[in-house]
């Protein structure tokens, strides 16, 4: 049994730890926000926060995140992941969907150190998240939409 | 039809689609399929006038969308057309997706199957469920008249509510709706004019934004069931191939693994989760007998299908005497273009849950093509088709890849909840990127060649196109409809409709037989059509010596396609100079295009370095797409297509060699990543004409429009997709 705190819950486990967070985060506690989409971290669907930083679940094994601290698109929150989802919401960025909560939480972990990023902080951030829709020009309109927001 | 109730309550309304289509409809009181679905399910009374509404007590209307939400919009597109003529407020829908039944659900463009494809489910839809909403507002008007004992000629409808001036009375649809659907169904109801339109052509929000954004939306990978199994399938080492031998101990000694079996299309692995399933299959040590495998090698193939350009293929259009034309001509051009297999690669990979039951069997699945997977579930189960209930999910995108004639991850699904019967479990059949990527089913890879004559004064007299590539429908359901007199329509679509006025037009076509499976990929036959004849036209120009938009604007004679392509070119600022950029060549193209009855002119604008990288700055796009129901989301498809357009422009190829795929995920075969997403500015043409699709069109003229730009700034064509970028090298 492998301890960790997923979304401020300690949760125990029951898993190798080679498996990695992605597949404990679906199969093992049900969270399914978290999405597969390619299994070697190039693809960002599976993006989740440890301790606060975003990685990748389908090459961190559950192992390398024991005892600390996980958040998952169905646990974030606070001003930045709300800023985000209501311009997601308001622009209507998603068209398929698959992807976008991988997009909103590397987008969060971008505000939280940049409160007004430029297309060139955004397009940094958010390279390592694919969108098979091409939904890409509406998630800059929305990060800088959710920045706005948070400078009030 | 064996489910109407109360037969002389039927009435049978003649439509018709604006392809011509004649068609009739049955509607049916007073259980709908919507009814249906949710019999046992509450105490409250819905009234479901017809398959696709059922209102309830509580005044919310739920509509009842046939099609797969893929990321197109139809969950949004669809419940508005309703919302137009039932006269509900927008807060008051709710989206349900249809059950696979073709006798009330199929795709009025397909004929008797139920299924998203070809751009097709707004054309289809604009006239069935605006009249369905005005059924349905016509019985709720009659219910009140018959309460209240007046004419029903003195009611009227406001949102959501049906209303007596005279008297003052009002009552909410949710009041009238037990009520309404005891009355009579009307045999005619009129439907509004575009010019009364409320809701049609407005800004509608999206229905599934919000579940999109807080990872609620579920998907059929996320299909959690008591119970369920999760199984990877080992598939062949080569496209054809047996398999030989298995050893199965050193799977079977994984933690969390519950069953190894054999199917037909390969060997399965049955475990706890995903992560058992996957060290479970990579321990399987599997001999294959490639003996009757597709050992294809993408260099031969080529050498082949370029040797075939110089051979007389089947002739799918022919005017006048391009030969002799051609002969006579004052200036002759030729040229030859070149496009990879590709995969669809969705963001969700392919993802099945099939349970076994007494009754049949359950599905659940992003399913695009509900009769033939219903049809190939049945068959391998040895059922009757109506015993697989399919449910229909979101899918994480699919751009054609859940529309498989062949049905593959379905009938690989069926396969192995078949084998595992005694495990009694439902199974959940997850494929991996790597199995995405060398899955099969691709756009198939082609070759066209071209050559054509100017004459003195540099007007374009004769055109000859042939094209080497496999045919996408032969063999398959769609054969009959699709494939004549050896031509499979979806080969040369966009080639033998040329939009130019040429008097002399040859366009031949040659088939080949590989085994590597292909399949209709986002714009189909249009995704190398428009990148051949729209560069071609624009070296014609050139050589011409003329203008290329000025040069498409006097030999188009339609006026939609002239439409979008002035649009575009007034908006682009065509004919100005673009602002220059240090250490950068830039330069503008233009490419325009129909395609599923909408026409999309795109002008790109691109900056050149001198090692050949490029960047695609901005692409202003023009739509005519008829009627815009949901203007936003027809931006929205531009603009993904546009990205879809240039990730396939920019990088995109599938390689074999001896039989093996040698792209296997992300890293080999790359998308469009944010950082290369250009400045997308997308203007409609406004028009009363009936809607036609927008999923697929903004794609075709955006590979051609950036091979363009990058003439128009380095002199370099670039014929061949994806772009190699050493050939626009300073020199």
């Amino acid at each position: 049994m492998i301890p960790i705190i997923v979304n401020g819950t300690p949760r125990s486990v029951d898993a190798t730890p080679d498996t990695p967070l992605l597949w404990v985060l679906r199969d093992n506690l049900g969270l399914t926000g978290t999405k597969f989409g390619c299994g070697m971290a190039q693809c960002g669907a599976c993006t989740v926060h440890l301790n606060g930083a975003p990685v990748r679940a389908c090459m961190t094994p559950v192992s390398a995140a024991a005892g600390q601290k996980i958040t998952t698109i169905e646990g974030a929150q606070g001003k930045a992941v709300k800023a985000l989802q209501d311009a997601w919401v308001k622009l209507d960025v998603p068209q398929c969907g698959y992807c976008q909560s991988g997009q909103i939480m590397s987008a969060a972990a971008l505000l939280a150190g940049n409160p007004q990023p430029t297309d060139a902080d955004i397009d940094t951030a958010l390279d390592g998240n694919l969108c098979r829709c091409a939904t890409y020009q509406r998630i800059r309109a929305a990060v800088h939409q959710a920045a706005r927001t948070m400078r009030g | 039809m064996d489910k109407i109730i109360n037969p002389s309550r039927r009435a049978f309304l003649k439509t018709g689609t604006t392809l011509g289509v004649g068609l009739t409809l049955a509607f049916y009181l007073p259980v709908g399929g919507a009814a249906r679905m949710k019999a046992g399910q509450g105490t409250d009374k819905p009234f479901a006038p017809n398959a696709f509404i059922r209102i309830a007590p509580d005044d919310t209307v739920t509509v009842i969308v046939k099609h797969l939400e893929m990321g197109q919009g139809v969950n949004t597109g669809l419940p508005t057309l309703v919302a137009e003529e039932l006269d509900v407020p927008w807060e008051k829908i709710r989206v349900e997706t249809a059950p696979a039944d073709a006798k009330l659900y199929n795709n009025l463009l397909w004929g008797p199957m139920q299924g998203t494809g070809g751009s097709t489910a707004m054309a289809n839809s604009f006239e069935q469920l605006r009249r369905a909403g005005a059924t349905a507002r016509a019985m709720l008007i009659a219910a009140a008249a018959d309460n209240w004992k007046v004419d029903a000629n003195t009611l009227v409808t406001l949102d959501g509510m049906v209303l007596h001036r005279p008297s003052g009375r009002k009552a909410s649809y949710g009041q009238l709706a037990e009520k309404a659907a005891t009355m009579p169904q009307p045999a005619e109801v009129a439907l509004k004019s575009p010019q009364d339109f409320k809701y049609i052509g407005k800004q509608f929000k999206r229905t599934d934004s919000k579940a999109k954004s807080n990872g609620s939306a579920q998907f059929a990978s996320d299909v959690r069931l008591p119970g369920q199994l999760t199984a990877l399938l080992a598939r062949p080492s080569v496209f054809g191939a047996r398999l030989r031998r298995v050893q199965t101990e050193r799977a079977k000694a994984v933690p969390g693994v519950r069953a190894v079996v054999e199917v037909p299309q390969g060997v399965a692995v049955i475990a706890t989760d995903f992560w058992s399933a996957k060290k479970g299959r990579d321990a399987l040590q599997i001999e294959w007998d490639e003996s009757g495998g597709a050992r294809v090698s993408t260099t031969e193939q080529r050498d082949q299908y370029l040797a075939l350009l110089n051979q007389p293929g089947k002739v799918a259009r022919s005017e006048g005497d391009a030969a002799q034309a051609l002969a006579q001509a004052a200036k002759k051009l030729e040229a030859t273009f070149e496009f990879p297999y590709l995969a669809h690669a969705p963001m969700e990979p392919l993802s099945c849950v099939v349970q076994l039951k007494d009754s049949g069997c359950e599905i659940w699945a992003g399913s695009q093509s509900q009769t033939s997977d219903q049809a190939t579930a049945a068959q391998i189960l040895g059922i009757k088709p109506e015993q697989v209930k399919i449910h229909t999910l979101l899918a994480g995108g699919s751009f054609g890849r859940r529309a498989n004639p062949a049905s593959d991850y379905i009938a690989e699904a069926v396969s192995v909840a078949k084998a595992t019967r005694d495990l009694s479990a439902p199974i959940h059949l997850m494929w991996t990127r790597e199995d995405d990527i060398r899955g099969g089913y691709y756009r198939p890879m082609f070759v066209h060649a071209i050559s054509a004559g100017l004459d003195a004064q540099g007007n374009p007299v004769a055109w000859n196109q042939r094209l080497v590539g496999q045919s996408i429908a032969a063999g398959t359901a769609f054969e009959g409809g699709l494939v004549k007199d050896g031509i499979d329509m979806t080969s040369v679509e966009g080639a033998s409709n040329l939009a130019y006025a040429i008097p002399n037009l040859h366009v031949e076509l040659h088939s080949p037989k590989l085994g590597v499976p292909v399949l209709w990929w986002r714009s189909v036959g249009h995704t190398h059509t428009a990148f051949s004849t729209e560069i071609f036209i624009d070296e014609l120009a050139a050589a011409a010596g003329k203008d290329p938009y000025a040069f498409r604007r006097t030999l188009i004679q339609h006026p939609r396609l002239n439409g979008v392509l002035e649009l575009a070119a007034t908006k682009a600022g065509w004919g100005t100079p673009l602002a220059p950029k240090s250490g950068v060549r830039r330069g503008r193209g233009i490419a325009v295009h129909e395609s599923f009855n909408s026409f999309v002119a795109e002008v790109a604008e691109v900056s050149v370095k001198p090692d050949g990288s490029f960047s695609v700055d901005r692409v202003i796009c023009a739509v005519d797409c008829g009627i815009a129901v949901n203007p936003d989301q027809v931006r929205a498809q531009m603009e993904g297509g546009i990205g879809f357009g240039l990730s396939a422009a920019l990088h995109s190829a599938i390689t074999l060699k001896a039989g093996r795929v040698e792209q296997s995920n992300f890293h080999d075969y790359p998308l469009l990543r944010i950082s290369e997403m250009p400045r997308v500015e997308v203007h409609i043409v406004p028009s009363q004409a009936a809607p036609t699709g927008v999923g697929e069109p903004g794609v075709p003229p955006l590979a051609p429009a950036v091979a363009n730009a990058l003439f128009a700034a380095t002199g370099k064509r670039l014929r061949k997709l994806p772009f190699e970028t050493s050939e626009l090298r300073s020199a």
